[in-house]
């Protein structure tokens, strides 16, 4: 409990902190140390599941009973937490110098870095409390809070595409989320029936006990709805308008934590949702949905990557083709698939952030997003380029990385299992390898064009990143193996 | 009608009226008046909540009411008349396109919520089952006007009351969510307020309006 109660009140008091410190120049390194004891409660909590396995909290008495089962945490959610957290520390790192180095170049106020900080504390602090809450009302409330957190950050430049995309996020996602909402009234009068009106109907440890007696027709009425509201956030298409806006025109580690972070927390609550779904149907109903919906992200995202020009609206498209890759897999279930789809959710999640770190330095030296302009980054800066390349050829699906073991996983069973998905996935892999590769090549190597940056960058978090990728795609620690086991047998 | 009690058919009524008023916010040009419509309805909506208290014995519905009347009768409509004012968007008027088409294509959305609704009403234990297809239809119907509008303070007002939409279907199905998830949603609700405040300043700082029209420069596929 001490744990989860230390996982959730530093960033929070962190955000309380910042709006204190405001433009002070300590700011950022607070920042950074905020972030760190988040990432270390976070460890000590997977240190403590490791131990004790899954973790329910029960309090009966005291002042804090109103928490009585309000958090959970399991093989599912202990390693996403673990990752959020991780990721939310190294990209604080990152924002160090990056944000000066952008102040440096006028595009941000100091005030403006107040608002920032609180916000990304804040931002990190309500994925975290959507990750461990055993409630799926308060799962949505926290999804909705990380939309409004990340508005005002989208807009941070307030240049006009920047107002139009955070316009946008906002818009699309808001009525992405409301969808969402339905979705929970309708699964909370399912369940109201078996265990009686208040707040032990909306508990997903009640639901997941009494998953096989909900009234199907109802719950797949929920799973349209809550697939269509959480799937907005996923970046599944047709839902996806909002996400390359968002990530292009946003500063880059707000794009790091919403391709890395963001979009997983909101394919955990899916999943989470479809467990229940499928619980209650016995039909293929929530798999077929996912599997159509992921393919579709697949196919869309893999015809649109060649048409981009700019390097994080490139990337962006990359995150929503990853990201129907893992809703297909789960969508096929099966103790593999959701193994593949689980290990891709991590390796996805530290390849993205890496590339986005990259890009950002990138993008600053050349003074434009625009790929054709950016050239010979090798030359000028080898630790960025080949951080770039390195991270880039990960996220394509080269070994040894662990994307290509899970993407490798989920093509073997899609062969097994769903033969009429394979060519679609393949050529769509082949696609986005083409069409990415060919776009970053010149980028980092030829002639340079790039300045030098008034601040050193922070290349630490990339290498790190790509370390822990490269591992993964050699050797998965064998307790993480066992949660993705775990977690892979629990979604079914 | 006979059988049903007082309470039931004073909730229908409120349940059509909150039908009506999401149809005359569909087709409301003025921003003002819309603000007015707005607060029309969180009457509506918290009246009916109250109503469902009484007749039930659900007393957590009360103080679901009484949120309900400080959020959406006092503090939102008050947060967007300040926000017209500072705005000085009072007198716009918005040219809306084919009221006649949008009527129609929201009368088909009604069928269609009332459809989807009905298998749903016939499990439901509750007296105000029948309403739920209201709930749906406003939902539904407040999606279509976000989706009609060209201006950003409308889009926000259609959003709201989908928010009035989304509650309402809760009342109606279970009697209301359990309070901490309510008292979320409205914190939710509150704070997107505030920060769409702050948000409009900048899209009138930068654009010199809050049309839309001018907002149009990313595309898929650049």
């Amino acid at each position: 409990m001490i744990e989860i109660l230390a996982v959730l009140g530093f960033p929070l008091a962190g955000a309380a902190l910042l709006v204190v410190i405001g433009e002070r120049r300590v700011a950022p390194t607070v920042n950074v140390a905020v972030s760190f004891l988040t990432f270390a409660a976070a460890v000590a909590l997977t240190a403590r599941v490791i131990v004790d396995g899954p973790l329910l909290v029960v309090i009966t008495d005291g002042p804090l009973r109103f928490l009585d089962h309000q958090f959970f945490v399991d093989s599912f959610n202990v390693f996403l937490v673990a990752l959020t957290a991780f990721v939310g520390f190294t990209t604080a790192i990152f924002s160090r110098p990056y944000m000066r180095i952008e102040q440096e170049h006028g595009r941000l106020t100091a005030g403006r870095l107040r608002l920032y900080h609180s916000m990304y504390q804040l931002f990190n602090c309500t994925m975290l409390v959507a990750l461990l809450t055993n409630n799926m009302g308060i799962l949505w409330v926290a999804m909705e809070a990380a939309t409004l957190t990340t508005v005002l950050l989208v807009s941070l430049y307030r240049t006009p595409a920047s107002l139009e995309a955070a316009w946008k996020y906002f818009i699309l996602c808001g009525v992405g989320i409301a969808q969402a909402l339905f979705g929970t009234i309708l699964l909370y009068f399912a369940a109201e029936k078996l265990l009686g009106a208040g707040g032990g109907a909306l508990l997903w440890t009640e639901l997941d006990d009494v998953k096989g007696h909900l009234e199907p027709t109802v719950l797949s009425i929920a799973f349209v709805f809550l697939l269509v509201g959480y799937g907005t956030k996923v970046g599944l298409v047709p839902l996806h308008n909002w996400l390359p806006d968002a990530h292009a025109e946003g500063p880059t580690p707000v794009s790091a934590v919403l391709s890395g972070l963001l979009l997983n927390v909101a394919l955990y609550a899916v999943v989470r949702c479809k467990v229940l779904v499928e619980g209650s149907l016995h039909t293929t109903f929530a798999r077929d949905l996912m599997m159509g919906f992921g393919l579709l992200s697949v196919v869309v995202a893999a015809l649109l990557l060649s048409r981009q020009k700019d390097v994080k609206r490139l990337f962006a498209y990359s995150s929503v083709e990853h990201m129907g890759i893992i809703t297909f897999a789960f969508g096929m279930g099966g103790p593999v698939a959701n193994f593949a789809a689980l290990l891709h959710m991590t390796v996805h999640s530290l390849t993205k952030s890496a590339i986005f770190f990259t890009v950002g330095h990138a993008a600053q030296k050349s003074g434009t997003q625009i790929m054709d302009e950016i050239r010979g980054l090798i030359t000028s800066s080898p630790m960025l380029g080949w951080g770039l390349i390195l991270g880039t050829l990960a996220i394509l699906g080269m070994p040894p990385f662990g994307v290509f073991a899970s993407e490798f996983l989920i093509l073997v069973t899609a062969m097994a299992e769903q033969p009429w998905a394979t060519p679609f996935l393949l050529a769509s892999l082949g696609l986005a390898f083409a069409a990415v590769f060919s776009k970053v090549q010149p980028m980092v190597f030829g002639e340079s064009t790039a300045k030098r940056l008034p601040v050193r960058p922070a290349m630490i978090p990339v290498y790190i990143h790509l370390a822990l990728v490269l591992m993964l795609g050699l050797w998965i620690p064998p307790f993480l193996a066992e949660w993705y086991r775990q977690a892979a047998r629990l979604i079914g | 009608m006979a059988g049903l009690p007082l309470y039931a058919q004073l909730i229908n009524l409120l349940a059509a009226i909150l039908l009506l008023l999401a149809f005359a916010m569909l087709t409301q040009r003025r921003v003002l008046s819309l603000v007015n419509l707005f607060a029309a309805q969180g009457v509506a909506l918290g009246v009916s909540t109250a109503i469902v208290a009484y007749g039930t014995g659900q007393g957590h519905l009360y103080a679901s009411a009484a949120l309900t009347f400080a959020l959406k009768v006092c503090l939102l409509p008050w947060l967007l008349h300040r926000l017209i004012r500072k705005l000085d968007v009072k007198w716009d008027v918005e040219g809306l396109i084919n009221v006649p088409t949008t009527m129609l294509i929201g009368i088909v959305l009604v069928v269609f919520s009332f459809n989807l609704a009905y298998p749903i009403s016939q499990l439901a234990s509750t007296v105000t089952r029948a309403t739920l297809g209201i709930a749906m239809a406003s939902v539904m119907l407040s999606f279509l006007m976000m989706i009609t509008r060209r201006k950003a303070l409308p889009q926000v007002i259609g959003f709201l009351a989908m928010e009035n939409g989304l509650f309402f279907a809760a009342t109606s199905a279970t009697y209301g969510m359990p309070m901490v998830v309510e008292l979320g949603i409205a914190l939710d609700v509150l704070v997107g307020m505030l920060i769409l405040g702050v948000f409009f300043f900048q899209i009138r700082e930068q654009f010199d309006s809050l049309d839309l029209k001018h907002m149009e420069k990313l595309k898929e596929g650049d």
